[in-house]
């Protein structure tokens, strides 16, 4: 099943959620909207689902139009961010409930939604909780019910909002690397909703980074960490030094301090310069692009993180390996491997 | 800095003792959060417990010993006359209407309020205060005021022969009014803590508003629907001011059973007041055993939702 959008507005009184997106995703992806909260991934997603419904622009599946059907038609498996799950029944009437309420013309015999329904939790290897509630389970299994829940109406896309939000860090990494081997067993066109890159880079084979209502970036994980199309990207997605720069006849400077950096094709004017923390190389006084005196120095595991206030104003934090010991009071130049310059 | 000296020096053995106990003695009172005085809060305690007897386990106990100050036999025989069994029925049928009533309008307003935002919302939950914030022979009279011989719809009723006031209509009517707010007050807090993802769910998943509706709605509300509905009851076969306006006291036809016993009273027929009184006391003192009950229910409702 493939699905586009096209020029999707949602306005919130006088806070636009969309402001003209327009996405394409083909069949059997596994994508993920990336972006801070109020970026508008999660009305996105609600506005694929059919639960709620744009001001104007296009939904369509397979090319015919999505809009047109209720979320009830859609056929569209939703995971809500706190599961959703019906409180008073137990895991196995959940996952049957899609089953349950088909028109009486496709609906299955009772042995054949139970036959359905222990597939599923099979699948999800939650079998043994069937005639639990869920009150009674942990937040890794609510969701993994709400995903065989999603599934048993055999959904044309799969939809997942926040799914590991609600869940710590152990039972997240674990589910993130259960759900990407599901996505593969089973196939189906799938896009989940998150605020976590990390998961978004570790999981999806293609990002979709928003902000503010708009589409930032689309590529695959590699593409958005290592070419950022834009100065929020390049923010938003790893760790990142910043530093505000002019560039004028052909001259990057800091502050007052020209930079020892190709300043070709770059448009004059007020930019911001990105460097990640890890691509600064540091080197003997002179030899780099900046100079600097480093202030205080952390050790973290294989990185030593070092603050370092740049002659020219600015104080940043490098990652560099620790072979070369540096020490507070040190003057070092720094080269970046690479950088970036956004104007604005 | 006397201090210190004296904590050094009151380190020997008795003291020690003496102050590990009032040590102790201070945990204890932290435990139960108590800081008063023992004397402060037995005056508390017993002034409480002295109110609640005077005015609530004591007028219980009169209407009792009053049913039965002439005999079991007599309490039977004032329950088995005819004025008091149309009276009886009458209430049953008023208190079934109303609550019927009651339970549909309750529910939709619960779930307008709790389920969509709309212009005027807030106004909707204040107006639906209103029945508990207006004295109800005020409510009787809106009733008058609209479907009596002069009232504005007086003439019309009269030229098609229907009759409202001074009969079940009225009375069903005036107590549906006054009665109004239980079932949505109970049902407000309770569908707006659920809010409406499960609803959402049971329709991404194929159900319709019905199946919706009758699978998830209101399997989680139904110990709040019964909750309402209990209260709704007992002050539906309790209310006085408005019925007592609009209905005429027709002795056999029209008089519910808290009109009867202020009339029987008034004829100074004491025991048979006092056993239809006793009728509603009963009802008063199950509704209170049933609302515990389904307290504990809806603690646990809330609980489950917890996650």
């Amino acid at each position: 099943m493939t699905i586009e959008v096209k020029n999707l507005v949602k306005k919130f009184g006088s806070f636009a959620a969309l402001d003209g997106v327009d996405l394409k995703v083909d069949n059997g992806e596994l994508l993920a909207l990336l972006g801070p909260s109020g970026s508008g991934k999660t009305t996105l997603l609600r506005i694929i689902a059919g639960l709620d419904w744009p001001d104007s622009g296009e939904v369509s599946f397979n090319g015919e139009d999505a809009l047109a059907q209720g979320a009830r038609e859609r056929h569209v498996g939703f995971v809500f961010q706190h599961y959703a799950l019906f409180r008073h029944m137990t895991v196995f009437e959940n996952v049957a409930f899609g089953l349950r309420v088909q028109p009486r013309a496709v609906r299955k015999d009772e042995a054949a939604i139970r036959a359905r329904v222990k597939e599923l939790l099979d699948l999800v290897q939650l079998d043994w909780l069937a005639d639990r509630y869920p009150s009674q389970l942990s937040g890794g299994q609510r969701q993994r019910i709400a995903l065989a829940r999603a599934l048993a109406i055999e959904p044309r896309i799969l939809l997942l909002d926040e799914p590991f939000g609600a869940l710590d860090a152990k039972v997240r990494k674990e589910l993130r690397r259960w759900l990407r081997s599901l996505h593969h067993e089973i196939n189906v066109t799938s896009i989940f909703v998150t605020h976590d890159q990390e998961e978004a880079l570790e999981v999806a084979n293609r990002v979709v980074v928003m902000d503010k209502g708009r589409i930032e970036q689309i590529g695959s994980p590699d593409d958005v960490y290592e070419t950022p199309a834009s100065a929020f990207v390049h923010g938003f997605i790893g760790e990142s030094i910043e530093l505000p720069v002019q560039v004028e006849g052909g001259v990057i400077r800091l502050g007052d301090r020209p930079l020892r950096l190709a300043a070709d094709g770059l448009a004059p004017g007020a930019s911001k310069l990105f460097v990640r923390r890890h691509d600064m190389l540091v080197g003997p006084p002179g030899s780099g692009a900046f100079e600097g005196a480093v202030q205080h120095v952390r050790n973290f595991g294989p990185v030593q993180r070092a603050e370092v206030a740049l002659s020219g104003g600015e104080t940043i934090e490098i990652d560099a390996p620790r072979d070369k010991e540096l020490r507070a009071g040190d003057t070092i130049g720094l080269n970046p491997r690479r950088y970036r310059i956004f104007a604005g | 800095m006397t201090m210190q000296i004296a904590d050094s020096v009151s380190l020997s053995a008795p003291d020690a003792k003496a102050r590990a106990k009032a040590r102790a003695h201070a945990a204890a009172a932290q435990d139960n959060l108590r800081t008063e005085p023992r004397a402060v809060r037995i005056t508390i305690i017993a002034l409480a417990m002295i109110f609640l007897s005077v005015f609530v386990v004591l007028p219980l106990v009169v209407v009792f010993a009053q049913a039965f100050s002439k005999g079991i036999l007599a309490y039977l025989s004032a329950l088995a006359e005819p004025e008091a069994l149309a009276a009886i029925k009458l209430t049953l049928i008023v208190a079934a209407i109303s609550v019927g009533l009651n339970l549909v309008f309750g529910l939709v307003a619960a779930w307008a309020i709790a389920k969509f935002d709309f212009a005027g919302k807030t106004f909707l939950i204040t107006l639906i205060d209103l029945p508990f914030s207006v004295s109800p022979v005020i409510s009787g009279l809106v009733f008058v005021l609209l479907f009596g011989a002069q009232g504005y719809f007086g003439s019309w009723l009269r030229d098609h022969d229907i009759q409202i006031l001074f009969a079940v209509p009225g009375i069903a009517l005036a107590t549906t009014f006054v009665t109004f707010p239980f079932v949505a007050r109970a049902l407000i807090p309770l569908m707006q803590e659920q809010g409406t993802q499960e609803e959402e769910a049971a329709v991404s998943l194929g159900a319709s508003g019905l199946q919706t509706f009758f699978r998830v709605t209101l399997p989680n509300i139904k110990w709040g629907v019964l909750y309402g509905v209990l209260l709704c009851n007992a002050r539906a076969m309790g209310e006085f001011g408005a019925v007592s306006v609009v209905s005429g006291h027709i002795r056999g036809e029209t008089n519910t059973m808290p009109l009867l016993v202020e009339i029987l009273y008034n004829e100074y027929q004491f025991v048979a007041a006092f056993a239809i009184a006793s009728l509603l006391a009963m009802l008063a003192l199950i509704t209170l055993i049933a609302k515990t009950v389904l307290e504990r229910h809806l603690d646990e409702g809330h609980d489950a939702s917890d996650h």
